[in-house]
């Protein structure tokens, strides 16, 4: 469903990512490892539409969407998570699944005014849709509290309900273990899976947790210097000797 | 400690004499036809001496002075107290407003005609600020020529009524759309900046405005103005001594009752009350929408937001129009009220002033803002008395107001939409 080609980003003098290639298929958990530095967060910019991208071709579905618009991309299913939480500090739990809903809403000024039918059905609907994935992450008891005052491994996982309120086609979520502890990942783990299995998502992974990535992609692509480096399965590329200099050095 | 300031409260000290003498105490006299200078009299001296010798002691105990300000919220006994539950809160706050609208209704036939003209004055700010907080607090974007809009509402109302005879309640929604209109037009190529930049442009809009009024003496007549506004209307029935225009009655001919120059005044006001209300209760239903929502989401995080799929322009645009609306209305009424209007009515100082109600009461609190709007409006002519030191009054009122409460009078508590548990 996403095929990059060629993917370059260029600073100033600087070739931040140089020549990626990756895909996604349908029902897949690809994950994009590397040293620190590797250019990893640059490609899902990229990706995402932060950046443009200065070179290469982005395909999602069938449509080319390098240089698109982020929200627009967002629209298309392809939904981000940040490598330092994102979230709308001041809003509460639920509140920020409903602006995740934005789109899906009745946006049209006046029907709102005068809470027609209509109107209120679509609210109670996203309500609802916000209370199921509040249950499903394990959050449904902080749902009236606001988003800040949560603990970071709940924020986590409130982010990742926030991208799935959007009813995404493919997840990207950038190192979403950083900063929990064994027993989070696990749980972490688990519901990456489950989201595969029981939601029909795709999901993009970038992670420096080893065993966490090895337990759950299905396939590995590894980048070093914005460089693509090896891609293949999890066993393939821990067998890969270019990958074991890259991650600890020429002997 | 002391002697740690010493020094800073000796070069303050100076600074002060420095500064004062040349202002205070030398002055320019004609003499025939040219012109002297004079040094200062004693009695300007010694104040200048007095006031250096204040600057001095308050700069040595400054730090004792300002923890004892710091400590100023404890003799509020509301402090510390626990917050409400939100459904309470919430009930109470709609009993508090409804009490005191309907107290607003009534009250104009009780006092004197200048209180209730200062009153409609008041409305017109709540309006404003209720506008702007929907910009500055909700959406978080810092507009400093706000008065532009307000500008725009008066200046429709004053040109349509002169040139096409149009009534007040025909010009009333087409100010407000007119005003919208302009807020799209110079929200698209200025909301991609943020912050201190925002800020700048929108200052040198609200400027533009102004001198393009100034200075299209063709059609806006200047620094003259434009006279000759005509008052609202109630189902035809004119307040004036006689009727001007063709086919309406005059309201006391209508009733029977005496002529007199207050219904007229009662009248506007319960227009602007109205309008007030209507603005508030709009925007407090707005705030719950979601457009709200988002609103609020892009001014907590805008590249979150970004990623969800909202788009920045649209949301911060929406903001944008909605605030400018209001902003026509309150002008449009401004126009009424005055029955005369030139740019001097839309200086900067204005767009000042309502950004500082809005700080004031509170960013994104309505019933801050109304609270503020009453203050800030009242209290220059309350000093009146003090005429010259009005703003000196003024500006050390704000001064303490943000060292004491930052926050401002109510500080915006969010009104969460709460899930309510299906069991």
């Amino acid at each position: 469903m996403l095929d990059v080609q060629n993917l370059s980003m260029r600073f100033g003098g600087l070739l931040a990512v140089d020549q990626v290639s990756l895909d996604v298929q349908e029902h897949e958990i690809v994950s994009v490892i590397g040293p620190n530095g590797a250019g990893k967060t640059t490609v899902f910019n990229c990706l995402s539409g932060f950046y443009k991208p200065t070179g290469g071709k982005i395909v999602f579905e069938g449509q080319e969407v390098q240089g698109k618009p982020d929200y627009k991309i967002s629209r298309l299913g392809m939904v981000r998570t940040f490598q330092h939480v994102r979230l709308f500090n001041q809003m509460s739990v639920v509140e920020n699944l409903l602006v995740a809903q934005h789109r899906h809403l009745n946006t049209n000024l006046l029907s709102g005014l005068i809470k027609t039918p209509n109107y209120r059905e679509r609210e109670q609907k996203s309500l609802d849709r916000a209370a199921y994935w509040l249950n499903r992450v394990g959050l449904l008891d902080l749902a009236n509290r606001d988003a800040g005052n949560l603990a970071y491994g709940q924020q986590r996982r409130l982010e990742i309900a926030r991208c799935m309120v959007t009813e995404p086609k493919l997840l990207m979520l950038d190192e979403p273990a950083a900063g929990l502890n064994p027993a989070e990942t696990k749980d972490l783990n688990q519901l990456i899976v489950s989201l595969k299995e029981d939601y029909h998502v795709s999901v993009l992974l970038i992670e420096h947790d080893m065993s966490l990535v090895m337990d759950i992609s299905d396939r590995i692509t590894v980048i070093n210097q914005g460089r693509p480096l090896a891609s293949g399965t999890p066993s393939e590329v821990r067998e890969n000797d270019d990958v074991i200099k890259a991650y600890l050095g020429e002997a | 400690m002391i002697a740690h300031n010493f020094k800073h409260a000796l070069f303050c000290a100076v600074v002060t004499m420095v500064v004062a003498y040349p202002i205070l105490g030398l002055n320019l006299v004609a003499r025939g036809t040219r012109v002297g200078l004079e040094g200062a009299d004693t009695t300007t001296l010694i104040a200048i001496f007095v006031a250096a010798v204040v600057v001095f002691a308050f700069q040595l105990y400054r730090d004792t002075l300002m923890a004892a300000l710091g400590k100023m919220p404890k003799l509020n006994p509301l402090a510390h107290r626990e917050p409400m539950p939100q459904a309470k809160r919430v009930k109470m706050e709609s009993w508090v407003l409804t009490g005191i609208i309907v107290l607003a209704l009534f009250w104009p036939f009780f006092v004197s005609r200048g209180s209730v003209d200062l009153a409609t004055l008041v409305l017109i700010y709540v309006m404003l600020a209720l506008g702007l907080n929907v910009v500055v607090g909700l959406a978080g974007l810092l507009d400093l020529g706000y008065v532009a809009f307000y500008a725009v509402g008066a200046y429709t109302f004053a040109l349509l009524s002169q040139y096409m005879g149009i009534s007040f309640w025909m010009a009333l929604p087409l100010g407000a759309l007119l005003a919208a209109l302009f807020g799209l037009v110079l929200g698209f190529p200025v909301l991609r900046l943020r912050g201190d930049y925002l800020a700048i442009v929108t200052l040198g809009f609200g400027e533009i405005i102004r001198i393009l009024l100034n200075n299209w003496t063709a059609v806006t007549g200047g620094p003259n103005g434009i006279g000759g506004i005509p008052e609202p209307t109630l189902f035809g029935m004119e307040f004036g001594r006689r009727v001007k225009e063709e086919g309406n009655t005059s309201f006391h001919e209508t009733f029977g009752i005496a002529y007199s120059g207050e219904h007229k005044v009662i009248f506007l006001y319960l227009i602007a009350l109205v309008l007030a209300v209507i603005t508030a209760l709009v925007i407090r239903r707005l705030m719950r929408m979601p457009v709200g929502r988002a609103w609020e989401a892009l001014r907590e995080d805008e590249i979150a937001a970004r990623s969800l799929g909202l788009s920045r322009t649209a949301v911060k645009l929406s903001a944008f129009t909605i605030g400018a609306f209001f902003a026509g209305f309150a002008g449009t009424v401004f126009a009424s009220k005055q029955g005369f209007i030139s740019p001097e009515s839309f200086v900067f100082l204005e767009s000042a002033i309502i950004l500082a109600i809005v700080v004031l009461g509170g960013m994104g609190s309505q019933l801050g803002v109304v609270l503020a709007a009453i203050a800030v409006t009242i209290l220059p002519e309350l000093a009146r008395e003090f005429s010259d030191y009005r703003m000196l009054v003024f500006g050390a009122a704000m001064v303490l107001m943000m060292v004491w409460r930052p926050q401002g009078l109510m500080p915006m508590r969010r009104a969460h939409i709460e899930l309510k548990r299906q069991e």
